[in-house]
């Protein structure tokens, strides 16, 4: 069994596992449940003036016969009052204190406000503070939420506005609804923050109702942006995690969020530079239970691996993305078949031949397609190998050019001098 | 449509919606597919596949009915475990796609909806006749149609579709579906005299003088006789008759305890089968050849053990006892001698034995309808038609289609075949008219 236990900037969890602060995490009862599931943490629903929600409000992204591989809601924050949702963040903290509650906050960008709500938070025995500058529907129209994160010099003010009153950690949420997430994370460093948190939801539309004409979802025949969450958005919250990871200017801990369903996926976010997770719309489709396999299965590899501690996976591949200028111009893989796994659909020749550059020759034989590489002009693009239904069927294999490595960065410097 | 007796519950149900999903969402739409190939009409099945995956049903009928306008009995008949479904990559995992279920569903949906697929070319002026409106008949005169000629189907039966109609046991292949099939051919404005026997009712040659070009699709006979003594005795039938009486719903008197069919093929199941459901309590199959040798598909096989049926190989009938009725058969155990080249199966002497049996229903084939042909001035090979590559018989302006060119070792008497063969002749035949595609 290895160590799973968790510090986030201070913060400690028995694992790095932590419910996002969404409609799981929407009331004392929920968190309960997900505490006697064996989550690590919850982030409660974010606290702030309660509102006035609508239905629907959610609505998914089926592809196939997968379901919600992406999920869009114009949920709001907590509609309940805050001395409830604070009675109860109290209980269950007295029931399980080795977890981690963190209140989520918005409020609008004005000082006392911000101090008023810490302050109330905090008293209620949360061990730390998310500050949701990301939420981009409904609360944005209303100068909160990713109305605040899309703006570096505000994220920076209302984050210190924040830290000004809490004595526990500050992590900042932020949005990916900008250019350049890196600016937003310096800000809310800048701002004091002990951790940021990303991704919150993306500026997302699922769809139209092909009979009635409606977007989905729909309030009364009428739509409005939601945020994208699920499977579907997970390289888009590994790429900012990573990107901020390895920003000498974003010097303090990350907790990655968005699309994360299972161990494997906690496993790519810590190595490239999350210090624990965040799910959400995988409970949404599952329940709390999946929980018990992400702490199985994290311990199964590490185990496997002869690691002792999850924090040893914390930024361990980090390092190894970097820019497009920096890669070796002189690797090259190409494709191999394996005839013995093959299933003949033959789906790689079309994919070669019609989009990328024509390198698989095919060859009926007795009514059986027999494909095989041309290697001389396969480029290593991994298409065919993508499509190909069978597992490990097509491999990619290293080929040795026989030339030292060579970026463009030094290949253009040579050209130039 | 009058509603017929289904004798139990149909053989396979169709898929549900849900079943139906999960099933065209895991085709993998393989390229230049393997089930395309495999399937005589080579329907593009990636193609009407991907179609149920997107909703497009009406194109997903469109493009099974294209290639085969006896989609519908298809989805029903074909061995397709020997066809698409046994091509499928996925075969190798024993998890082919349920290519024929899911052909049934499309085409199911335009049977239900009423959407109209074809329309007729426009008129050459030319006029074909087609000698026999079973799936052959039918298939080369949906094709005609669209190439513009006029065509007439010449139907001995009072209703369409031949063997689909009447041969094929109701709980595998429903009655109305036949006719539908059938009728959607005859919407095109094919001209159909039913009850109207070539060579017997008009003459070939007047019909040669009064149309452009022919197609013989007259498919085959009545079951042969076994050859023994006391066959003519009431209680021995001949087994597409039974299987007709019985999908019309009409009588076929008491069949008693014990019912025998002779012959170990497909019609023989179906014989068998029915005379189960029909509530014989005991049901016996004898063969004089082995379980190995049965041209019974497996399924086929597998589906009458489950009905219950009893199964006797290496015995053949010598003698069928009664004095005014079937009331017993005699036997002689057979072998096949070791060695032979052709393996025809010997009688084992001094290996008689007598089965009490009330009735016998012979399925040992079916005969060549060498009178008609010969009437047609078209040559045979022992009663199959000689045809060349684009199914031409020997005679001008003559084409054959169907069972009627059906030869062990060369075509495959299946629905499908019939079909292409039927798409096959009216290509020729239109080119033959000046009208090409």
């Amino acid at each position: 069994m290895a160590d799973l236990s968790n510090n986030l900037a201070g913060i400690r969890s028995p694992n790095p596992f932590w419910l996002a602060s969404a409609p799981p995490t929407n009331s004392g009862y929920q968190v309960m449940r997900a505490f006697e599931a064996g989550w690590g943490g919850a982030v409660w629903k974010t606290l702030g003036d309660p509102i006035v929600n609508v239905t629907s409000r959610f609505a998914a992204l089926n592809w196939k016969q997968n379901r919600v591989i992406g999920l869009n809601n114009i949920e709001l924050i907590t509609d309940r009052p805050l001395d409830e949702n604070l009675k109860e963040i109290r209980e269950c903290k007295k029931a399980y204190p080795d977890r981690a509650i963190i209140g989520s906050l918005m409020e609008v960008p004005v000082r006392e406000k911000w101090h008023e709500l810490v302050k109330a938070v905090q008293d209620a025995g949360v061990d730390g503070f998310e500050l949701n500058f990301g939420c981009p529907h409904g609360m944005s129209e209303r100068g909160m939420g990713s109305a605040v994160g899309q703006q570096p010099d505000l994220i920076e003010m209302v984050t210190s506005y924040a830290v000004e009153a809490a004595e526990l950690p500050v992590i900042v949420k932020l949005t990916p609804n900008i250019t350049d997430i890196r600016h937003c994370a310096r800000a809310a460093a800048r701002g004091g923050a002990a951790a940021v948190s990303m991704i919150n939801t993306i500026n997302s539309l699922i769809g139209v109702d092909l009979e009635t004409w409606n977007p989905i979802p729909h309030v009364d025949g009428k739509s409005s942006h939601g945020g994208y969450c699920g499977p579907a958005v997970k390289p888009i919250a590994l790429n900012m995690v990573n990107e901020c990871a390895r920003d000498a200017e974003v010097p303090i801990p990350i907790s990655g969020i968005g699309g994360i369903s299972n161990w494997q996926d906690a496993v790519e976010f810590f190595l490239l530079g999350a210090t624990n997770v965040q799910v959400c719309t995988a409970v949404m489709h599952h329940g709390f239970s999946i929980v018990e396999d992400m702490i199985d299965g994290l311990n199964n590899y590490l185990d496997a691996r002869g690691m002792k501690s999850a924090s040893e996976l914390i930024g361990a591949a980090q390092n190894r993305v970097t820019t497009w200028e920096n890669l070796n111009l002189n690797y090259k893989i190409v494709a191999e078949i394996d005839q013995e796994t093959c299933i003949h659909c033959s789906k790689c020749y079309i994919a070669c031949e019609d989009a990328a550059h024509q390198c698989i020759d095919r060859n009926v034989v007795d009514g059986t397609a027999i494909l095989v590489v041309d290697a001389d002009h396969c480029v290593g693009c991994n298409l065919c190998m993508m499509v190909c239904p069978v597992e490990d069927c097509i491999t990619m294999a290293e080929i040795d050019t026989g030339l030292p490595p060579e970026s463009w960065k030094q290949r253009s410097a040579t050209l130039v001098s | 449509m009058a509603t017929l007796p289904q004798l139990g519950e149909p053989i396979h149900k169709p898929l549900t919606d849900l079943e139906i999903r999960l099933e065209a969402n895991r085709c993998l739409y393989c390229y230049d597919a393997p089930c395309m190939r495999a399937c005589p009409t080579h329907i593009d099945v990636a193609s009407f596949i991907g179609k149920i995956a997107t909703g497009n049903l009406k194109g997903s009928a469109r493009v099974i009915l294209e290639a085969n306008p006896m989609g519908a009995s298809c989805a029903r008949v074909c061995p397709t475990e020997e066809l698409c479904e046994g091509a499928c990559v996925y075969e190798k995992d024993d998890t082919p796609i349920r290519i024929g279920d899911l052909q049934r569903y499309a085409i199911d949906h335009v049977m239900k909806s009423g959407i109209d697929l074809f329309e007729p070319g426009k008129p050459t002026g030319k006029r074909v006749a087609i000698v026999g409106g079973g799936p052959a008949g039918l298939s080369a005169a949906r094709d005609l149609r669209l190439f513009g000629h006029a065509v007439t189907i010449f139907e001995a039966h009072d209703e369409l579709n031949g063997l689909n109609t009447y041969g094929i046991v109701p709980f595998r292949l429903a009655y109305d579906v036949a006719l539908w099939e059938a009728q959607q051919v005859v919407n095109l404005g094919v001209d159909v005299k039913t009850k109207t026997r070539v060579g017997v009712d008009v003459s070939f040659d007047s019909l040669l003088k009064d149309f452009d070009a022919m197609v013989v699709a007259c498919g085959m006979g009545n079951v042969p006789k076994l050859g023994i003594p006391g066959e003519n005795l009431p209680g021995v039938w001949d087994a597409l008759d039974f299987i007709e009486r019985a999908k019309l719903g009409k009588s076929v008197a008491n069949l008693g305890k014990h019912v025998a069919v002779i012959g170990a093929g497909n019609t023989a199941i179906d014989a068998l089968t029915c005379s189960k459901r029909l509530g014989a309590e005991r049901v016996t199959m004898y063969y004089r050849r082995g379980e190995e040798q049965m041209t019974a598909y497996e399924f086929e096989y597998e589906f009458a053990k489950q009905e219950g049926i009893e199964f006797r190989f290496f015995c053949a009938p010598t003698k069928i006892v009664g004095e005014t009725h079937v009331a017993a058969v005699e036997f002689v155990r057979t072998e096949i001698p070791k060695g032979a080249a052709k393996p025809a199966p010997i009688p084992v002497p001094g290996s008689a034995f007598v089965e009490k049996v009330d009735t016998v229903i012979r399925a040992i084939g079916q005969s060549r309808l060498n009178d008609v042909f010969k009437a047609a001035g078209i040559e045979t090979d022992g009663g199959v038609v000689k045809v060349d590559d684009e199914l031409r018989t020997t005679r001008k302006g003559v084409w054959a289609a169907g069972d009627c060119i059906f030869a062990k070792g060369m075509r495959e008497a299946m629905v499908v075949e019939a079909a292409e063969q039927g798409k096959v002749a009216a290509r020729s035949v239109s080119a033959f008219l000046g009208v090409s595609r």
